[in-house]
Parts: structure tokens; sequence; C-alpha cells
């Protein structure tokens, strides 16, 4: 029982509270480069976390058995550096044979997951937190979800915006990071929740 | 007549260097980096910790990369880099964890966050891949100097706004008399982040449309 309300608290902790995006500041380059059309924020937040979780499981599996019972965890960044961009590789593969029309809809975004820091972000926070395998999956979708929900609120904005009339030197990013800036304190609010 | 060939090498080397900190600036220019930009620019000691370390893995990455591009197949070009860039950070952690311990923990997942860092893949993939060594080398000083001054700018705004006064090293620069006993502490916190570099990139495009009109 007290094992299940630990993975809700983690859950919705991932989620809203410490969402990856406005409070963490991961995955900064998709949030402002992908989040001008609603439908590409749906197709890279889906990728994003699906692969979240499949690194999330696999490097937790090497952190526990691996790096601490041998006692090399200061390997830890290059080990995973390495097995998610094994595990991108895979993914694509594996779209590209079974899933043509998936994998049209994703097919750029795939490759850039590599070096989005979302994904070796939740790694290195499962990590820091001694999380078991079961919570490192938990908080991985958790924070796909909190990336995925925050890039569709904010492609909704942007539509939005584009018919608005913004000062010249503030047009395009400068506008888009104001708006981080109001999202992130909406956000705040959350933050006695649990 | 017989010392030019080398002042022209050491003026092409300046005006890497130059480009690197100004005209293409990683943050307010290329828009690159933000992650650490924004995350750790919440005291000016924090910000030259990072600017520090981002400098040191780009010069070692930058020097490794290029020494090794005529060897390097294209294919797997990417990962080779990865690797290089990873290994200098692990350097770059362990170094931090045994000297600096403080800093070390302020900056927490952000230092290993420096291998999936744009600037880093981004100067290795577009400049250090294709060029000499010592071009190689004037990029990586001018690029890492100019995300530490960007870093800079974004923490002075924030520490003195969020805290009302000026510490670096421990030391108390000034102290903003009202400020400082009730500090807008929204700057400290991560909206004030997005909002200052924001209004700063706006700040920057404005004087730019100046210039050039």
């Amino acid at each position: 029982m007290s094992s299940s309300a630990n993975l809700v608290t983690i859950f919705v902790g991932m989620v809203i509270i410490n969402n990856m995006v406005l409070t963490k500041f991961l995955g900064l380059c998709p949030f402002f480069g992908v989040s001008k059309k609603l439908s590409n924020a749906i197709s890279m937040g889906a990728a994003v976390t699906f692969v979240m979780l499949m690194a999330a499981t696999v490097t937790s599996v090497i952190y526990n058995y691996i790096l601490v019972p041998y006692q090399v965890e200061f390997m830890n960044i290059i080990i995973y550096i390495l097995v998610i961009a094994a595990l991108v590789q895979i993914v694509e593969i594996t779209i590209r044979r079974t899933n043509i029309l998936l994998y049209n809809a994703l097919g750029i975004y795939l490759p850039l997951i590599t070096t989005n820091c979302v994904v070796l972000g939740i790694t290195l926070i499962n990590a820091s937190n001694n999380y078991s395998i079961v919570q490192s999956m938990v908080s991985a979708v958790g924070g796909g979800l909190g990336f995925t929900l925050v890039l569709i609120i904010m492609s909704g904005i942007r539509e939005r915006l584009e018919l608005g009339e913004t000062p010249k030197s503030l047009r395009g990013l400068p506008i888009a990071f104001v708006i981080a800036a109001l999202l992130a304190l909406a956000f705040m609010g959350f933050s006695g929740l649990l | 007549m017989t010392k030019s060939p080398e002042r022209s090498v050491a003026k092409e080397f300046l005006k890497e260097v130059l480009k690197g900190i100004v005209a293409s600036n990683p943050v307010f220019v290329l828009v690159l980096g933000l992650c650490p930009a924004l995350a750790v620019t919440i005291s000016i000691d924090n910000a030259l910790g990072m600017g520090a370390g981002v400098l040191f893995v780009l010069l070692g990455s930058n020097i490794i990369i290029s020494l090794i591009r005529k060897i390097t197949p294209g294919l797997v070009r990417i990962p080779v880099f990865v690797v290089v860039i990873a290994t200098f950070v692990t350097i770059l952690s362990l170094v931090f964890e045994a000297y600096v311990p403080l800093l070390y923990k302020s900056l927490g997942i952000y230092l290993p966050l420096i291998v999936v860092n744009c600037i880093i893949l981004g100067r290795a993939e577009a400049f250090a891949s294709k060029s000499t060594i010592l071009m190689s080398t004037a990029d990586a000083i001018g690029i890492g100097i100019g995300f530490t001054v960007a870093m800079l700018l974004v923490s002075i705004f924030r520490e003195v706004l969020g805290t009302g006064k000026l510490v670096v090293f421990g030391n108390t620069v000034f102290s903003i008399p009202v400020l400082s006993e009730s500090p807008l502490a929204f700057f400290i916190m991560p909206p004030g982040a997005f909002l200052v570099l924001g209004l700063l990139l706006g700040l920057f495009r404005c004087l730019g449309v100046l210039k050039s009109e």
C-alpha cells in the first residue's frame, strides 16, 4: 500500500510539480523549436515519452545490477549516453520495419532525441534519487507526460499568438520565453499539492 | 617582413575568438545551450563555475576531434564525438567533486548534462571536424567565453533582483538597502529565468535593429 502511494507521489510530482521543462529547464530546444504546431507537439511528445521509458528501464537495470555492485558509478555519464544513442537507433529501425506511417510522422524527430537533455536528465535524476526499477519507469512516464503536456499547451498558445500583434523586437523567441515564464508561474501553483 | 605570416595567424586566431564572444554568441545569437543558461544562473558563482566547466570541455573536445578528424569515418562520427565529449565531462565532474565540492553539489545534474549541451556537439560537428587544431582552439575559447559572459549577464540580473545583493565568492560586492530586506524572490525561481532571458533576447534584438537602421 505504502509503495503504491509512493509511486503515485513520484508520478504526480514528475508530471506537474517538478515539470521537466518549466522547473528543471530540460528539453528546451524541442520546447521552443517544435511547439509551433499542435500536431508536431503531440508526435514529438509521444516519441520522447517512449524513448524515456525505454532508457530509464535499461539504465536503471545497469545502474542497480552493474554500476553499484562493482562501484563504478562514476562511469554512468559515458554508459548512459551510449545506451540512449543505441536505443534511439533500435527504436528508429523497429518503427521503420513495423509501422511506416508512424515512422513518417516521427521521422525527423527520432534522431534528435539522442541529444535531447530530457532523456539523459531523467536517467540522472533516477540515479541520484536511488530509484528502484519500477520507480524509475514510473518517473520516466511521468516526466514524458509532463513534457508532452507543456508542449501541447505551448503550441496552442503560439498558434493563437501568430494572429496577434507583437512588438517587432520581441517577435518569435523572446515572446516565447515570456510566455514560458507565465506558464512556469502558473505551474508553481501546484507546488503545495503533495 | 619575416614576422608577417605569424602575425596573420595570430590575427586570425584573435578574430575567431572574438567571433565566438560577440557576433555568434552561443546563447543570445545562436540560442543554444539554454538548459544550463536558465537552470544554474541563480548566482554568479554558479554561472562562473558552469562557464569554466563548459570552456574546459569545449576546449578538450574541439582539440581532440580536430586531431582525429582525418581518421574518423563519416558514418560513425556522431557516436565518436559523443564519447569524446562524455570522457571530458567525466573528468570535469570528478575534478569538481574533489576540489570544489560545494559548487559540484549546487550544479547537481546540470554538470553531467554538459554532454548533451547542443553548443559542444554543434561546434564539434560544424567547426572542429573541418578545421585545424589552432583554429578549433580559438573557436573553443571564443564560444566558451561567449557562453560564460551570457550566463553572467543573466545571473547578475537574477541575483541582484532576487536577493537584493551581489555576492561573488563569498564577498558582498554591494547590497541595495530596501531590496535586500524584501527581495523579489520571483527572479530566483524558475519563471524569473525565462523572463530575464526573454527580455534580454528582446533587448539585444532591439539594439541590433537600431544599429542596422
